[in-house]
């Protein structure tokens, strides 16, 4: 009974979401909407985090790795198919791809949790200098120049599926962005409520245990971190898709701790939390971007510090339990019905 | 089955902690369905013994054979697809899941889907449970937590269980259950029971190994164990008497 309802009240809050993303370009104009499909993008990014930290107890301080990778597999794909459609294929199969050799290595090697972290963000360090430097002619893939530190310029956008001849407008491109931040969120909230997700999460809470009972932590954590690398891949094709550009940026440590500040400020352990933290932050960041009076990496830093020491559990996590707490609350209180009537006798009495 | 076939074969299983040496050339045997108590005094080496059996760690020597097949290396999924089930000492549960997918995740792995719920079920019925199912592991009391490891056990239909102190900080009553509880299910399964209770061994045992500083000392029955004399000085008299 209850559980319908909370699956009821979920299909309505999709529809509704659903029908705010129709509404955006109406509503908009092409600048906001182009910065709504950066941040959905970016918000793609969150959920591939908040997954693999949230659920599947990985924490990794490097991915942008792959999203880096799925990047620049997008351009290079796209530079020489001349069709995004191919493209965004490689850039979910290369990232998922390395992070399979990666994971294996570090899963299987036993790597404790601390070399892990050190592992990932070496390996993004690595993907970062080798980005850098590949500047000259020799370094090209086919017909895509890797470009070196100037990154590649006027990569292909998305087309219509299989049609390179239908560039696809602005507008689209918000829908096929803001659509696959719904389609991932959906993908990770089916994963998440069934069988495999249990496990996942049961590996996360407790290693030992789950292998008493016959779960190979190594594996379960080793899909996890590939399910989790593929969706970085996707935001890195959603990111290129958006500027037509790529830089080694993409691999740089600063936007890896940003990933990192949005999903604990939006709440560790759910995923709607650090996809509002993606936005929030971007936005916050972009607001202080166009002026010159206060420093945006001196406000992340103060925003990470307030939710680390007075609100640990993030946004979304804070906002249920006061929820919760409200609703017990009202539960606990005498029926407004009841007491009119209970109190109008005495009144009426006297 | 082969009735010559041990479930379970330890053969001089050596464990070595540095200089400790926690289980010193352990021959052990237990055959099917059979119940059996291990009992010796704090850092006699029990939990170091199922350990090594459960592949938590591997011994430093010696060979395991669960069924006439080597088990020592194996890691501890491999041996808990065998069918050997462990409630370790210090309690191993999932403290974010519910109780039901505790015993849900543990019962999925042998039984039908049709047969799961039903699983699942007997063991909140096993275990009273039934009134928190639903209540996340993390927010029950010691005492349920420890029902809840135990449960999570059984509902993995094992074909030998290892209990680790199953009985500790249980009241009375609890820990009488559990022993009923051990001799129902041992129709059907091979168990062996670590205790320190005397009552709850009385209760229980048929045949009871004594460890002491990593070797067996002796192992009889449990009127045999309980009137030896170097079993009395190892307890100190205290727990026997008891
Ligand atoms: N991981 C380890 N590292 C070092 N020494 C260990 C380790 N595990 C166990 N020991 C030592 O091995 C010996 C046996 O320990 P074990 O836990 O097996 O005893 P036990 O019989 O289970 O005792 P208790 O009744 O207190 O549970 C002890 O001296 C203990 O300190
Ligand atoms: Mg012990």
């Amino acid at each position: 009974m209850t559980k319908n309802t909370a699956l009821l009240a979920q299909l309505a809050a999709l529809v509704v979401v659903i029908v705010l993303i129709a509404l955006v370009p109406g509503y908009f104009e092409i600048f906001t909407v182009m910065q709504l499909t950066l941040f959905a993008s970016m918000a793609v990014l969150a959920l591939s985090l908040a997954f693999i930290w949230g659920f599947g107890g990985i924490l990794s301080f490097g991915q942008t790795a792959f999203f880096g990778l799925g990047a620049y597999a997008y351009a290079v794909a796209a530079i020489n198919f001349q069709d995004s459609t191919p493209a965004i294929a490689c850039a979910i199969l290369v990232p998922a791809l390395f992070a399979v050799a990666l994971g294996y290595f570090t899963f299987y090697g036993r790597i404790s949790d601390v070399y892990f972290g050190v592992i990932t963000l070496t390996v993004t360090l690595i993907l970062f200098n080798v980005a850098n430097s590949t500047s000259g002619q020799e370094y090209h893939i086919g017909d895509a120049q890797l470009g070196g530190f100037n990154g590649m310029p006027a990569v292909p956008t998305f087309n219509a599926p299989f049609d390179p001849s239908t560039p696809l407008y602005p507008e689209q491109g918000w829908y096929v962005t803001a659509g696959a931040l719904v389609a991932v969120y959906i993908l990770l909230r089916v994963l998440l409520a069934g069988r495999f997700g249990r496990i996942v999460v049961a590996v996360k809470e407790n290693e030992t245990r789950a292998s008493l009972l016959g779960y190979d932590p190594r594996l379960i954590k080793l899909v996890a971190f590939t399910i989790g690398g593929a969706i970085a891949g996707l935001a890195g094709a959603l990111y290129v898709n958006w500027g037509a550009f790529i830089s080694p940026n993409a691999f740089s440590l600063s936007l890896s701790a940003e990933i990192i500040i949005w999903v604990t400020v939006g709440g560790l352990g759910t995923l709607i939390g650090p996809v509002i933290g993606a936005v929030l932050i971007e936005y916050i960041v972009s607001s202080i971007g166009s002026q010159q009076v206060v420093n945006a990496n001196l406000v992340l830093g103060a925003v990470l510090l307030f939710f680390v020491l007075l609100l640990r559990r993030g946004l979304v996590p804070s906002l249920q339990l006061v929820v919760v707490e409200l609703w017990h609350r009202a539960r606990r209180a005498p029926r407004p019905k009841a007491e009119p009537s209970a109190a109008a006798t005495p009144a009426g009495s006297k | 089955m082969n009735e010559t076939i041990p479930l379970i074969r330890t053969e001089n299983l050596t464990m070595r902690f540095g200089g400790v040496v926690a289980n010193d050339n352990i021959t052990f045997s237990l055959r099917e369905m059979e119940l059996r108590c291990l009992i010796g005094p704090n850092g006699a080496g029990k939990s170091t013994f199922f350990k090594s059996l459960t592949g938590q760690q591997i011994p430093t020597s010696g060979s395991i054979s669960f069924r006439g097949q080597p088990i020592a290396g194996k890691l501890p999924h491999q041996i808990a697809r065998m069918g050997i089930g462990i409630k370790t000492q210090v309690p191993n549960v999932f403290n974010g899941l519910s109780v039901r997918e505790h015993f849900w995740l543990a019962a999925r792995r042998k039984s039908m889907p049709k047969e799961l719920i039903r699983t699942v079920d007997e063991i909140l019925d096993l275990t009273r449970l039934g009134d928190v199912a639903d209540r996340i592991v993390g927010t029950l009391s010691h005492g349920q937590r420890q029902w809840v490891e135990i449960g999570t056990v059984l509902a993995a239909k094992p074909e030998l269980i290892l209990l680790d102190e199953p009985a500790a900080g249980m009241t009375d009553e609890e820990t009488f259950r559990t022993a009923d509880i051990i001799r129902d299910i041992n129709r059907t399964r091979a168990i062996v029971v670590v205790e320190h209770d005397m009552a709850f061994i009385r209760q229980i045992a048929k045949t009871v190994t004594v460890f002491h500083q990593g070797r067996v000392l002796m192992e009889d029955t449990v009127d045999a164990v309980l009137a030896d004399q170097r079993v009395r000085d190892i307890y100190l008299g205290k727990k026997v008497a008891a």
